[in-house]
């Protein structure tokens, strides 16, 4: 819970990760460099007082998530989204496994989720069943640029990929979480491309698409998906920490989601341990449009930043919320009529 | 024998596809050394997992801007501290293309679709930038649906824009309509309000991912990260 000026917000930290990057861990080169990626956005968009040396960085304790999210991060609640890599990484990155120690020992702060790779097939299938039930998950993280084996990547438009969906519809899992990161096949593709999660969110009208970092670096791309697709929403992980280094891009983002979006559909995340959730809600719950650009993006409200930090993802996990943050009616999805996609 | 400031002028008519700025602004270029008639440039990316496509397309580029320069007989352009940097090198070495140098890792078309999305985005966007001038001089959406190119007072945005527009092939007469799709197509006065919205979120998409690559080069490489750019 935080609270500025009067007002208290929920926190939900909707992308969180307990992961395990050091060398011992490391399987190849590849997941020296990926470790070394995380450390770059770390060390790029992070406050110096907020930077962390490299080898904390690679593997941090218990102590240290509970201390950042719960103690000082005004964190009610927070959102373990696995990234497996088991081609980067002897033991995984970050899986479901990892994280459920946490889950199993602090049971309320924690919401686990799970994860699939449907090029695991039918025994994936099982795998994905008996994890789900082992757990009671309520949401998967997707990672469709994931290396397996020789594959490179995979798409939500694959047909095993619509058959771990309906297995999700089926054991009530309903929030996907979708990260586009550089897929590696096929190559002369776009990587970052979002489209496959356009088919999905048309296909199965039920479960709800959260498309993580807002599908950057294709933010318009997302949108347009978006707007037209009323189960697909957007987290904040990685456009959050621009509001420190680039405040005017980041009321740019937040502008256009709103817009595009509307405030329902879109998700605080801190990305833990890339970025912390405390320096993020602070300067979240103090930001403004800058005057200059409000006449194009408007303003924010507190009701709005509650939406954004707590109330939207509580939503989606039926969280409880307590009675003194005021919880104002859901904005009804506007009936706005969009225009052709212009190219 | 060339000059350095003759090979950086070739590469600066480079562009990275995605972000729609010259390598050379981007300090995508890490070293460059000329001698006699053969020419070293070294590339380097903001990380080891940036898209191998652009990459090579960037390698590739920069190859053939050096050898356009008169008097170089040789141009050996490489990739540093990439995930696919030994891939790229050696295709380039050997002049395999991109399918050759990944083979059995592409579909279908080849990397020109890819080139074309990123140059209909990069279009979009300098269209909108150059629009919010005028709409902040005084322009209304209708009037500039009916605006011809003549018409637009000379300046830099205005000039990127017709650089763009004239790689499509699209017509850049001073009677063209201003405001046209990526094929050429005016748009109508009633869509150009809504035109423009989606233009503007590409270019806000475009200029946000460019901030982020220079951000994590600089990090990468410990060099100044230049301020924020003013929307």
């Amino acid at each position: 819970m935080y609270e500025k000026d009067g007002e208290k917000y929920f926190v939900v930290d909707g992308h969180i990760h307990f992961w395990d990057g050091s060398p011992e861990n490391q399987a190849n080169i590849h997941g020296k460099q990926f470790i070394e990626c995380f450390y770059g956005y770390h060390s790029a968009l992070s406050p110096e007082e907020y930077l962390w040396p490299q080898e904390k960085f690679e593997k941090y304790s218990e102590e240290d998530i509970m201390h950042d999210l719960f103690e000082i991060g005004y964190v009610d609640v927070a959102i373990f989204q696995p990234t497996y890599l088991k081609d980067f990484y002897v033991n995984g990155f970050n899986t479901t496994e990892q994280d459920a120690v946490l889950k199993e020992k602090y049971p309320d702060k924690f919401i686990l989720n799970g994860s699939f790779d449907p090029r695991s097939g039918e025994n994936g299938l099982k795998a994905l069943e008996e994890l789900v039930n082992r757990y009671d998950l309520k949401g998967v993280k997707l990672y469709t640029a994931e290396w397996y084996g020789r594959s490179k990547g995979w798409s939500l438009k694959d047909y095993w990929a619509k058959r771990y969906l309906e297995k999700c519809e089926e054991l009530g899992v309903k929030n996907i979480h979708v990260h586009k990161g550089p897929t590696i096949t096929p190559l002369n593709r776009d990587a970052f491309d979002v489209a496959d999660v356009d088919d999905a969110a048309t296909e199965f009208q039920n479960l709800n698409f959260i498309v993580e970092h807002v599908g950057l670096p294709r933010l318009e791309d997302f949108c347009w998906i978006a707007v037209q697709e009323a189960n697909v929403y957007g987290g904040l992980a990685v456009a959050m920490p621009f509001i420190y280094s680039r405040p005017r891009y980041f009321a740019q983002i937040i502008g256009e989601l709103l817009y595009w979006l509307d405030e329902d559909r879109i998700l605080f995340a801190s990305d833990y341990a890339i970025w912390q959730p405390k320096w993020l809600v602070e300067m979240f719950v103090d930001f403004q449009i800058p005057e200059d650009m409000q006449g194009e993006y408007g303003t924010l409200t507190p009701d709005i930043k509650r939406k954004i930090l707590g109330l939207n993802a509580a939503s989606l996990y039926d969280l409880e919320v307590p009675s003194e943050v005021p919880q104002e009616e859901a904005v009804a999805a506007g009936e706005a009529e969009y225009p052709e996609k212009p190219y | 024998m060339p000059t350095e400031a003759e090979i950086l002028g070739a590469l600066s008519g480079v562009r990275d596809p995605e972000l729609d700025e010259p390598i050379t602004d981007l300090k995508f270029v890490a070293d460059l050394r000329v001698a006699e008639d053969v020419v070293d440039v070294r590339l380097r990316l903001p990380t080891p997992f940036c898209a191998p496509n652009f990459a090579y397309l960037m390698v590739a580029d920069a190859r053939e801007a050096v050898l356009s320069v008169p008097g170089v007989q040789r141009a050996r352009v490489t990739l540093d501290d990439h995930h696919a940097s030994s891939e790229i090198n050696a295709g380039m070495a050997d002049e395999r293309g991109f399918e050759g140098t990944f083979p059995g890792n592409t579909e279908g078309e080849s990397l020109d679709e890819l080139r074309t999305i990123f140059r209909r985005k990069a279009f979009i966007s300098r269209q909108e930038k150059l629009c919010r001038t005028l709409l902040a001089a005084g322009y209304s959406a209708a009037e500039l649906a009916q605006t011809q190119l003549g018409e637009v007072p000379a300046s830099e945005a205005k000039e990127k824009y017709l650089s763009r527009r004239e790689e499509f092939g699209l017509d850049v007469s001073a009677e063209a309509p201003l405001v046209v799709d990526p094929d050429g197509n005016q748009i109508p006065k009633d869509a150009v309000v809504e035109h423009l919205r989606f233009a503007r979120i590409t270019r806000v998409s475009i200029e946000g991912n460019a901030g982020m690559c220079r951000g994590l080069l600089a990090t990468r490489y410990g060099i100044p990260d230049p301020e924020e750019a003013t929307p």
